[in-house]
């Protein structure tokens, strides 16, 4: 599970020029790291020419990162000029991709508005009310696995979980919650990856999602208002006049906002408590620790691994001339790895000191707006493994999900021990 | 050393005797005053330390300043026009006496 041998070598000796880290292969084996390490030493802010995304800037330091996230002025996030993210073709009508707007696609002021219409479903009151269902939900997961038998933990509880919170805050249909899980995995494929053989495949699903939704949103609008997240839009009034592109743009966001990261967070705890055992005794010991852990869980597995940028004008930063129009990728993977704010970044450490000074849920405006909820759903996992289990084993090499923007995992086998 | 005192929502209060320098994000953080985490280290770039400035001291910390903090507190539920980040505001003897209210439920 550590960094291919090949990877560190080629690292090491590849002219900086040749630094592609958008490659998703590199993903799939875990192997950016070495790259990153090289890039935060020699070249910090670093221009990659020729790329499958095109040219690209990498800004790969923590405190670099933190000035381009907070800068919206400068680097945009508008769908008008780019995208969020460095594939054109995940959100905007180009090399086979569908529109597909959203709020985080969005500068102020129609990103305040449209985040505030929706940022209500996870307030802290909202939060208190899911504590005791998210808790009851879990246990029932987890006394439902088998013991000392192989299981991949990515399906029957990653994926089970945050699938079951994502239903309860749509309201969608339980039965139905599978749905979900494939959907998120369709907005962020592209063919060839294993989720969807071609465009139109993707684009087909995506409409039956569409469909899908608006059949809800008719119906909760004609109903009182509820406290799901489907009535608070209908009956929002900033929400009234979204076209049907901008619907299903806000609601891929909100399904893979609300999925494939807590997920990826729920998977990567395990393998980070597998390699570093002493840390889950530490933690089993003394169970103030869980919520540091958790802030330590989603430093160490950074779910999101780059954001990416437009810049709206020439500038110069750190040294490099950024032009109009360039892509800027924020790589919050290798922010959370830099040994100059964070120390043995490397390693998990669930008594880290500071360890909520982390990029993972981002900064600025644009900050993670679920991280509340993600964290009490982590907690609560936490707290309820710890509580049953004395280790849990990862008894064969995790699949990666080929991907330069969701770093997660599709099959992660344990065995657990009672 | 100002003092400042930190009311949470339910009404309880935290005194702190606040080092000079320190921003009111530092010293509520550094006096384990629940309810601002300050994860951004003092970038105002979280939103996690909002606090509202007794009216009475309004005068002497000022507004939210244009830029990022006004920026992070127009996404943040519950900002009203006496709110500030913590970590924008720093400490000085003029400030002895400060008192801030959190929001409630920030964690």
């Amino acid at each position: 599970m550590a960094t291919p041998a090949a990877d560190s070598e080629r690292a090491r000796t590849i002219p900086l020029d040749e630094i592609d880290v958008s490659a998703p292969d590199l993903y799939v084996r875990d192997a950016a790291h070495p790259y990153f390490a090289r890039l935060r030493r020699e070249d910090p802010v670093h221009y990659c020419a020729r790329s499958a995304y095109g040219p690209y800037w990498s800004v790969t330091r923590f405190n670099d990162i933190v000035a381009i996230d907070t800068n919206h002025k400068v680097f945009s996030s508008d769908a008008s000029v780019g995208s969020f993210v460095l594939d054109d073709a995940t959100l905007n009508p180009v090399n086979g991709g569908i529109f597909l707007p959203n709020f985080l696609g969005m500068d102020p002021p129609r990103h305040d508005i449209h985040r505030m219409a929706v940022s209500p479903i996870v307030a802290p009151q909202n939060l208190a009310r899911l504590e005791s269902t998210i808790r009851k939900r879990t246990q029932h997961v987890l006394d439902g696995l088998p013991v000392g038998e192989a299981f991949n933990w990515v399906d029957r509880v990653s994926i089970e979980l945050t699938t079951l919170m994502l239903a309860t805050l749509l309201d969608f249909p339980l039965e139905e919650r599978r749905r979900l899980t494939r959907w998120s995995d369709v907005v962020t494929a592209s063919p060839g990856t294993g989720v969807i053989d071609t465009w139109e495949q993707r684009e087909k699903e995506l409409r039956e999602c569409e469909a899908c939704f608006r059949d809800l949103w008719n119906q909760r609008s004609r109903q009182p208002p509820r406290p799901d997240l489907i009535s608070m839009l209908a009956h929002s009034p900033a929400m009234q006049n979204l076209s049907a592109e901008e619907f299903l743009g806000t609601v891929v966001l909100l399904v893979v906002g609300g999925n494939d990261t807590t997920r990826n967070s729920m998977s990567g705890g395990v393998l980070a408590q597998h390699l570093y055992p002493g840390e889950y005794a530490k933690a089993r010991a003394d169970r103030s620790l869980v919520p540091n852990m958790v802030s330590e869980i989603v430093r160490w597995q950074t779910p999101i691994l780059h954001m990416r940028r437009t810049a709206l004008e020439d500038v110069e930063f750190r040294g490099k001339r950024i032009r109009k129009g360039d892509k800027v990728a924020m790589w919050y993977i290798s922010g959370n790895r830099d040994e100059e704010v964070i120390e043995r970044p490397e390693e998990f450490i669930v008594d880290r000191p500071r360890a909520r000074h982390h990029l993972s849920f981002g900064f600025g405006i644009h900050r993670c707006l679920g991280n509340r909820l993600a964290e009490l759903q982590l907690r609560i996992l936490w707290e309820e493994v710890l509580e049953r289990f004395s280790r849990v084993e990862v008894v064969g090499e995790p699949v990666r999900v080929p991907s330069n923007l969701i770093r997660g995992f599709v099959d992660l086998p344990v065995r657990l021990h009672a | 050393m100002p003092k400042i005192t930190y009311i949470s929502s339910d009404g309880a209060e935290h005194v702190v005797d606040a080092e000079n320098g320190l921003s009111a994000m530092e010293a509520a953080v550094r006096n384990n005053v629940p309810g601002i985490d300050g994860d951004c280290g003092g970038m105002a770039a979280c939103g996690t330390c909002h606090v509202y400035v007794d009216r009475a001291w309004l005068g002497k910390t000022g507004a939210a300043r244009e830029g990022v903090e006004r920026d992070m507190l127009s996404v943040t539920d519950g900002a009203a026009d006496n709110s500030r980040l913590a970590c924008q505001i720093a400490l000085t003897e003029e400030l002895d006496g400060l008192v801030l209210r959190l929001p409630s439920g920030q964690h």
